[in-house]
């Protein structure tokens, strides 16, 4: 089983009785975009209890395609990477 | 950006109380969190995926005092970034300059 987007807008729709399925998938959306937003402007983006969403920046780097073996340079980029909280590691694990 | 900053954004973004935009910030949150304690994956087109990997037990070392020791099975959540956000964060780089 895969959680979806229409999964999140059922979730509030449910738990949100005064809100119509409109208002629900609005809700879902803006809050996709306003966490894409601080990621994309370069902020980190920290929800407490899931976790942490930071913004990094890379260096370029020699590299080797893992396939053929080829060296290349990996231009400098910027990356999101996430880093669970303690609560969430602690609820996937069952403690 | 924090959760309260979120939940403010939220709020004025689709017209309702601060309490309200919280309170759907937590349904949201509290979905995933459940999924991924049930082990199930995550896909949010255009923003990325989550899935759960397991660890058998292992024997590590702790990296201070080089002692031995038994780490227990355990998993944790990894998260790809979704390609639309990836080009879209790595574009503004170059225009915006981080904090």
């Amino acid at each position: 089983m895969t959680l979806t987007k229409a999964d999140l807008v059922q979730e509030v729709y449910k738990n949100h009785p005064n809100l119509t399925k409109a208002q629900a998938t609005q809700s879902v959306e803006a809050f996709l975009g306003i966490s894409k937003a601080s990621l994309i402007t370069g902020y980190d983006l920290l929800l407490s209890g899931f976790g942490k969403f930071n913004v990094k920046d890379k260096k370029a780097r020699r590299g080797r395609n893992p396939q053929t073996g080829d060296e290349l340079t990996l231009e400098a980029r910027r990356v999101v990477t996430f880093k669970p909280s303690g609560i969430l590691r602690s609820k996937i694990n069952g403690e | 950006m924090n959760k309260s900053e979120l939940i403010e954004a939220l709020a004025d973004d689709i017209k309702v109380p601060i309490r309200e935009a919280a309170s759907i910030t937590n349904t949201i949150i509290d979905a995933m969190s459940d999924a991924l304690a049930r082990e199930e994956s995550i896909e949010i087109r255009g923003f990325g995926s989550f899935v759960v990997k397991e660890y058998e037990s292992y024997t590590g070392r702790n990296p201070k005092t080089g002692e031995k020791i038994q780490v227990s099975p355990k998993k944790l959540p990894f998260f790809k970034v979704g390609k639309d956000l990836r080009e879209q964060v790595n574009e503004n780089r170059l225009k915006k300059n981080k904090k």
